[in-house]
C-alpha cells in the first residue's frame, strides 16, 4: 500500500497568511464526575481526538458528522468556548489555545457563532434591536443612539424589516429569527463565522433562504465560513471542502465534489448512500449501505480503527491500529482518508461483509 | 408500484364557500409586545387579581395617608379617650359614632389604631421582602451561574438558613438587640430570602445552559454582563411571583412578633400587638381583636390572590388555550 | 371501503391572541395497505390532522368526520377511542424518549399495551413482546427486554416504539415524523425497517414529514399541506416529476441536493403566514411567484389535473402546467400574466 504522507496542515502549497485557523492535534475529554459532595471523575468522554484541520481564508469548509460525532465541541474549541485537553488552535497565525479570557477578547470580535436553534440562542426577553446591538455594547461601540442605526443597517442586510427593531424574539418566525443571528454574528465584521447547524431546526423552504443569505454574504464581506452540519446535502452545497467526522476524529478530508464523487472512507459512503432524495425513481434504483447498529460510547471509544464495529469492509488490523489521515493511492493530495483498505471506485460496499476474527470484535 | 396503477384513495376538499376569505389583515399588525406586557395583559382579565390589586394599592393609600386620616377622625394613635372610650369599670367601648370600631382597654381609638397597623405592616411586610428579594436573587444568581465551589457554599449555607428555627432565633436576636422596626425587618428578611436564593439558582441553573448564554460568551461579554443582562431578566418572573407571595408572609411574620412582643415597640399600634392586648379582652369586646385581624387577614389574602394572578400571568405553561 | 375516510376535517384553538385555525378542511381516504404520505412544513396542520383522528387534540374545537373502517372516529368517546388507538390504529411520534416512560422497563411496557388489549397471560405476552423486538431489529431481545428507555439509543428507542406499535397488528399506523430526530445512517435503518414491516403485515401507514426526501422511496401517495389545507394530491411520481401547485414546486426546488453543489437555491420568498390573520384567497399568494388576481381573492379547492392516475391541485393556474422544467415555468408565468386583471367577472361567478 502506497501511502503520500501529507499531513492537511503543513502541506507546502499554504503557506501561513492563507490559512486563517489552524488546528492542531486538538484534543478534548470531557470528565464524567460522580459523588455527592467530593466529585470523583469516573471516566471521560472523547469528544475530539487527534484533529488536525485548517481553514483557508475565504472558503467555506464543512464539517459533517452524526450525532457525538465531536463536530460542535471542535468548533466551541475553534471560538474558544471550550478549552482544549491538549493541541493547539492557531487564529491568523496566533495561538489562541490558551489565552486568559480578557487577551482572547480581542479574537472574539474576529469570529462568530451562529447557533442551531433559532429559538434557543436569542434572549426572549429582550428585544431584538439589544440582542443585535448586543456586539457593539459588548466592545464598547457607541452609546445607544448611535448604535440604533447600525443595528438597522444590519437588519435591512439580512433581510428583517427595520422597524421591527424594538419587537420581541417571539414575535418571529423561525426563519426570520435565524436572520436575527445571522446579523447578531455579522455586527463586528468578523473574518471567520462558525455556524454550528444554522439550518437544521428550519422548514426546507426556509432553510434554502439562509443558505443563499449566507452565500450572498460571504460573497459581499469575504467571510470564511467553519460549517457544521449533520446533513451531508446541505453541506455539500455551501463547502468548498469538506470533513468528515466519526467519534470525535476526522475520517475524510477532500475538496466538495471530490468527496462526492470518490468518496474513499467506508462510512462517508454509507453516509452519502443513507441521506435522503426528493426523486422517487432514483430513491428506488438506490442500494443503501445499512450500517449495522449504533455509534458506540466516546466514553469508552473501539481500538484501532473507530469505525471498525460497523465497518463492512473491516479487517483484524482494523482492530489493532489506527489508520493516519493522509492521502491514499490514487487521489489528489488534498483528498486525505483515515482508512486500512479505503473503497475502490465502482466498488459495491452493499456487497462486502466484515472479516474480523470473531474473537477480536470488540463490543 | 406503477404511475398508471389507479390511485388508490381520492381526495376531495370541500370548503364551505371559498368567498367567505378571513379579513385581510397585515402580518405586521401585531406591535412589538413585551413578555411583560404580554403578561399584564393577562392579569387584567383576572378579576380577582385585580379587585385585589385594587385593595392594596387602597391600604397603601391608607398607610401613607395614616396622619391626616388620623387628623380629620380626632384622635392620634396613643392619645386615650378617658370620657368616652372608656367604661366605668375600665373596659372597652363598642363601635359607636364617636369610635366607629370602638375603643380598646385604655380608651384608644381602634380604628386609628388599625390605620396606624397598615403603615407598620406595610412597611416591614415591603421593606423586609425587598432586602430578601434582593440578597436571594444575588446568592442564587452567583451560586447557579458559577455552580461548583461557589454553588456548594452558597447552597449549603442556605441549607443552613432554611434549617433554622425562626421563633427561637427571633427570640434571642431580640433579647440581644431588644426590639424595634429595624430588627424586625432584618429579622423576618434574614429568614425568607433563602427560600428566593434557592428558586433563583435553580432557574439560573436551567438558564445558563440556554443558547443564548453561550452566544453571549461567544461574543465576548463577561460574568456581570451576563449575569445581570442575559440570565436576570429571565429568572425575573418566578422572583415577581414569589415575592408577592412573600408579602404576606413577612407581614404575618411581624404580626407574630409582635403579638409576642418581640417586634415594634408599644405603644407604636401593629396589627400584631393590638391582637396581643386584645387576648384578655376578646371576651367581653369582639370589636378589640375583629378589626386588626380583618385588616391582617384581608391584606394577605389580597396579596396571595394577586400572587396567584401574577403566577398564572406570568406562567408560559398556564394554559394559553382556553377551552370551553 | 376505505380503511380510513376523512372528509372535511377542521380543527381550530382558541388562544388569548385570536382562533388559530390549525386544519381548514381537509379530505382524504386510505385504502388498506397503502401507504399515504403527508408532507408539510411547521403550521401547515400535518400533525394536527392526525392527532384529531386519535383523539389528542383536547381543547380544539373539531368539525367534518373521519370514519375508521366505518366508524367516526370524531364522535367516539374517550372509551372507545382507548380500544382503537394502539389495537388498530396505532402512532409512532418523532421523540421516542418522549413517547416511552422512563420509569418502566421498556418490556414491560410493551407487555402492559398487550395485555390492555388482548386477554392473554404474562408470560404468552413477554414471548411476543420478546419476537417484536427481535423483528424490529433489536440485538439479543431476551436480555435487552427488561433494560429501561434511557439505556436504548436514540436509533433502538424508535425501534422500541415501532414494535410496540406494531404488537396488536394494527389496520393502521400513523408515523409522525418518525426519523426527525434520529441521524442519517440511522434514519436509513428505520424506514428500511418500516417499509419491510409494511409488506409483512400489510398495515397502512400514514407518514408525516417535513422533508420530501424521506418519503420519495416510500408513500405510494403524497398529500402536500399549506397553511392547513391540502395544496396537491398525487401518486408518488405525479408529485415529485410533474407537481402543479408552485408551493410543492417550491419545496422541490428548495432542497439543496436538487439544484448541484455552488448553485444557488430558489427559495420560496416569505414567511408562512399566521395561522390566526391567514391571508385572503389562495393562503400562499403571497409567497407565490405565480399570483394572479383571482388567487387574491378566491381560495381555490382541489381539482383534478391529471385523470390517471389521480393527481388534484388546489391551485387557479391551467391544468396542464406540471413539472418544474423552464418551459412550464415560462407558460406558467404568461399563464398568470393573462389572468392578471382579466377574471376578475369570472372569479365573482
Amino acid at each position: 500500500m502506497s501511502v503520500n504522507v501529507n499531513e492537511s496542515t503543513n502541506r507546502p502549497t499554504n503557506d501561513a497568511s492563507e490559512m486563517l485557523v489552524e488546528i492542531r492535534d486538538a484534543v478534548k475529554y470531557f470528565p464524567i464526575k460522580q459523588g455527592v459532595v467530593v466529585k470523583r471523575e469516573i471516566g471521560r468522554v472523547h469528544a475530539v481526538e487527534g484533529v488536525s484541520l485548517s481553514v483557508r481564508r475565504g472558503e467555506t469548509l464543512g464539517l459533517v458528522g452524526e450525532t457525538g460525532c465531536g463536530k460542535s465541541t471542535l468548533a466551541r474549541c475553534v471560538t474558544r468556548l471550550h478549552s482544549l485537553t491538549s493541541g493547539q488552535i492557531l487564529f491568523e497565525g496566533q495561538d489562541i489555545t490558551d489565552l486568559s479570557r480578557s487577551r482572547v477578547r480581542p479574537y472574539r470580535r474576529r469570529m462568530q457563532m451562529i447557533f442551531q436553534d433559532p429559538y434557543g440562542s436569542l434572549n426572549p426577553r429582550r428585544r431584538v434591536g439589544s440582542i443585535i446591538g448586543d456586539p457593539f455594547a459588548i466592545h464598547g461601540e457607541g452609546d445607544r443612539d448611535e448604535r440604533k442605526p447600525k443595528v438597522q443597517e444590519l437588519m435591512e442586510l439580512v433581510g428583517l424589516n427595520p422597524e421591527h427593531y424594538n419587537r420581541f424574539p417571539a414575535e418571529f418566525s423561525g426563519g426570520q429569527r435565524q436572520r436575527i443571528g445571522v446579523a447578531r454574528a455579522l455586527a463586528l465584521k468578523p473574518s471567520l463565522i462558525v455556524a454550528d447547524e444554522p439550518v437544521s431546526a428550519l422548514d426546507v423552504s426556509i432553510q434554502a433562504q439562509i443558505i443563499n443569505l449566507l452565500d450572498d454574504l460571504q460573497q459581499e464581506f469575504g467571510l470564511t465560513y467553519l460549517f457544521i452540519s449533520h446533513d451531508l446535502s446541505v453541506v455539500r452545497h455551501v463547502s468548498d471542502r469538506i470533513a468528515v467526522m466519526y467519534l470525535g476524529q476526522v475520517v475524510e478530508l477532500a475538496d466538495s465534489e471530490e468527496l462526492h464523487n470518490r468518496p474513499r472512507h467506508p462510512y462517508t459512503n454509507a453516509l452519502l448512500s443513507a441521506a435522503s432524495v426528493a426523486d422517487p425513481d432514483q430513491a428506488a434504483a438506490r442500494q443503501r449501505i445499512v450500517l449495522t447498529g449504533d455509534v458506540p460510547s466516546p466514553v469508552a471509544p473501539p481500538t484501532g480503527c473507530r469505525f471498525h464495529p460497523r465497518c463492512p469492509k473491516a479487517q483484524a488490523i482494523c482492530v489493532q491500529e489506527q489508520p493516519p489521515l493522509v492521502a491514499r493511492a490514487g487521489d489528489p493530495d488534498t483528498h486525505l482518508t483515515a482508512c486500512h483498505f479505503p473503497v475502490e471506485p465502482g466498488e459495491d460496499l452493499t456487497r462486502v461483509t466484515a472479516t474480523i476474527p470473531e474473537e477480536e470484535r470488540a463490543e | 408500484m406503477s404511475a398508471d396503477e389507479t390511485v388508490a384513495a381520492s381526495l376531495t376538499e370541500t370548503a364551505t364557500g371559498s368567498t367567505a376569505a378571513p379579513a385581510v389583515i397585515p402580518a405586521g399588525a401585531i406591535e412589538g409586545r413585551s413578555p411583560w406586557q404580554l403578561a399584564w395583559f393577562i392579569l387584567r382579565k383576572d378579576r380577582a387579581a385585580m379587585i385585589s390589586l385594587g385593595f392594596i394599592v387602597f391600604i397603601a393609600l391608607v398607610a401613607i395617608t395614616a396622619p391626616l386620616l388620623a387628623h380629620w377622625i380626632g384622635y392620634g394613635p396613643t392619645d386615650q379617650d378617658r370620657t368616652n372610650g372608656i367604661t366605668v369599670d375600665g373596659l372597652p367601648v363598642a363601635p359607636n359614632s364617636q369610635h366607629l370600631f370602638g375603643t380598646d382597654n385604655l380608651g384608644r381609638d381602634i380604628l386609628v389604631r388599625t390605620i396606624y397597623g397598615t403603615q407598620v405592616s406595610l412597611l416591614v411586610g415591603v421593606a423586609s421582602t425587598l432586602l430578601a428579594v434582593a440578597m436571594g436573587v444575588l446568592v442564587g444568581l452567583a451560586a447557579g451561574y458559577f455552580g461548583s465551589v461557589v454553588d456548594s457554599v452558597l447552597s449549603r449555607a442556605m441549607d443552613v438558613v432554611l434549617s433554622f428555627p425562626f421563633l427561637l432565633f427571633a427570640i434571642a436576636l431580640v433579647s440581644i438587640y431588644g426590639s424595634g422596626l429595624g430588627i424586625s425587618v432584618f429579622v423576618i428578611a434574614f429568614f425568607t430570602w433563602a427560600a428566593v436564593g434557592r428558586i433563583v439558582r435553580g432557574q439560573t441553573l436551567s438558564i445558563r445552559e440556554k443558547d443564548y448564554i453561550e452566544a453571549a460568551r461567544s461574543l465576548g461579554a463577561g460574568d456581570m454582563r451576563i449575569m445581570f443582562v442575559d440570565v436576570l431578566p429571565n429568572v425575573l418572573a418566578p422572583v415577581i411571583v414569589y415575592t408577592t407571595l412573600l408579602i404576606p408572609i413577612a407581614i404575618v411574620f411581624e404580626s407574630t412578633l409582635s403579638f409576642l412582643g418581640l417586634g415594634v415597640v408599644p405603644p407604636t399600634p401593629t396589627w400584631g400587638n393590638m391582637l396581643s392586648d386584645s387576648l384578655d379582652f376578646y371576651q367581653v369586646a369582639w370589636w378589640f381583636p375583629l378589626f386588626p385581624g380583618l385588616a391582617l387577614l384581608l391584606t394577605t389574602l389580597a396579596f396571595n390572590l394577586l400572587g396567584d394572578g401574577v403566577r398564572d400571568a406570568l406562567d408560559p405553561r398556564a394554559g394559553r388555550l382556553s377551552q370551553d | 371501503m376505505s380503511l380510513l375516510e376523512v372528509s372535511d376535517l377542521r380543527v381550530s384553538f382558541r388562544t388569548a391572541d385570536g382562533e388559530v385555525q390549525a386544519v381548514r378542511g381537509v379530505s382524504f381516504d386510505l385504502e388498506p395497505g397503502r401507504t399515504l404520505g403527508i408532507v408539510g412544513e411547521s403550521g401547515s396542520g400535518k400533525s394536527v390532522c392526525t392527532q384529531t383522528l386519535l383523539g389528542l387534540t383536547t381543547g380544539a374545537k373539531v368539525t367534518g368526520s373521519a370514519r375508521f373502517e366505518g366508524e367516526d372516529l370524531l364522535t367516539m368517546t374517550e372509551d372507545e377511542l382507548c380500544s382503537v388507538r394502539g389495537a388498530r390504529i396505532a402512532a409512532i411520534f418523532q421523540d421516542p424518549l418522549s413517547s416511552l416512560h422512563p420509569l418502566y422497563r421498556v418490556g414491560w411496557q410493551i407487555v402492559e399495551m398487550i395485555q390492555a388489549h388482548e386477554p392473554v397471560s404474562r408470560a404468552v405476552a413477554r414471548r411476543r413482546a420478546i419476537d417484536l423486538l427481535g423483528s424490529v431489529g433489536i440485538p439479543h431481545p431476551a436480555q435487552r427486554i427488561d433494560d429501561y428507555p434511557h439505556q436504548f439509543s436514540g436509533g433502538m428507542r424508535q425501534r422500541a416504539l415501532i414494535a410496540m406499535a406494531l404488537a396488536l397488528e394494527p389496520k393502521l399506523v400513523i408515523a409522525d415524523e418518525p426519523t426527525t430526530a434520529l441521524d442519517a445512517t440511522v434514519q436509513a435503518q428505520i424506514l428500511d425497517l418500516l417499509l419491510r414491516l409494511q409488506q409483512e403485515h400489510g398495515m397502512a401507514l400514514i407518514m408525516i414529514t417535513h422533508d420530501l426526501g424521506v418519503i420519495a422511496g416510500l408513500a405510494d401517495e403524497v398529500m402536500v399541506m399549506y397553511a392547513g389545507r391540502a395544496a396537491e394530491r398525487a401518486d408518488r411520481r405525479g408529485l415529485y416529476y410533474r407537481a402543479h401547485h408552485p408551493y410543492t414546486n417550491g419545496l422541490l426546488e428548495s432542497i439543496p441536493a436538487s439544484s448541484g453543489a455552488g448553485a444557488r437555491l430558489r427559495p420560496i420568498p416569505g414567511q408562512p403566514p399566521s395561522l390566526i390573520r391567514l391571508p385572503s384567497g389562495c393562503a400562499f399568494h403571497p409567497r407565490c411567484a405565480f399570483a394572479m388576481d383571482r388567487c387574491r381573492t378566491e381560495q381555490p379547492e382541489l381539482a383534478v389535473v391529471e385523470e390517471s392516475p389521480r393527481h388534484t391541485s388546489a391551485c387557479w393556474l391551467p391544468p396542464d402546467l406540471l413539472g418544474t422544467n423552464e418551459q412550464v415555468k415560462e407558460d406558467r408565468r404568461a399563464a398568470s400574466a393573462a389572468g392578471r386583471g382579466g377574471v376578475v367577472e369570472e372569479g365573482a361567478a
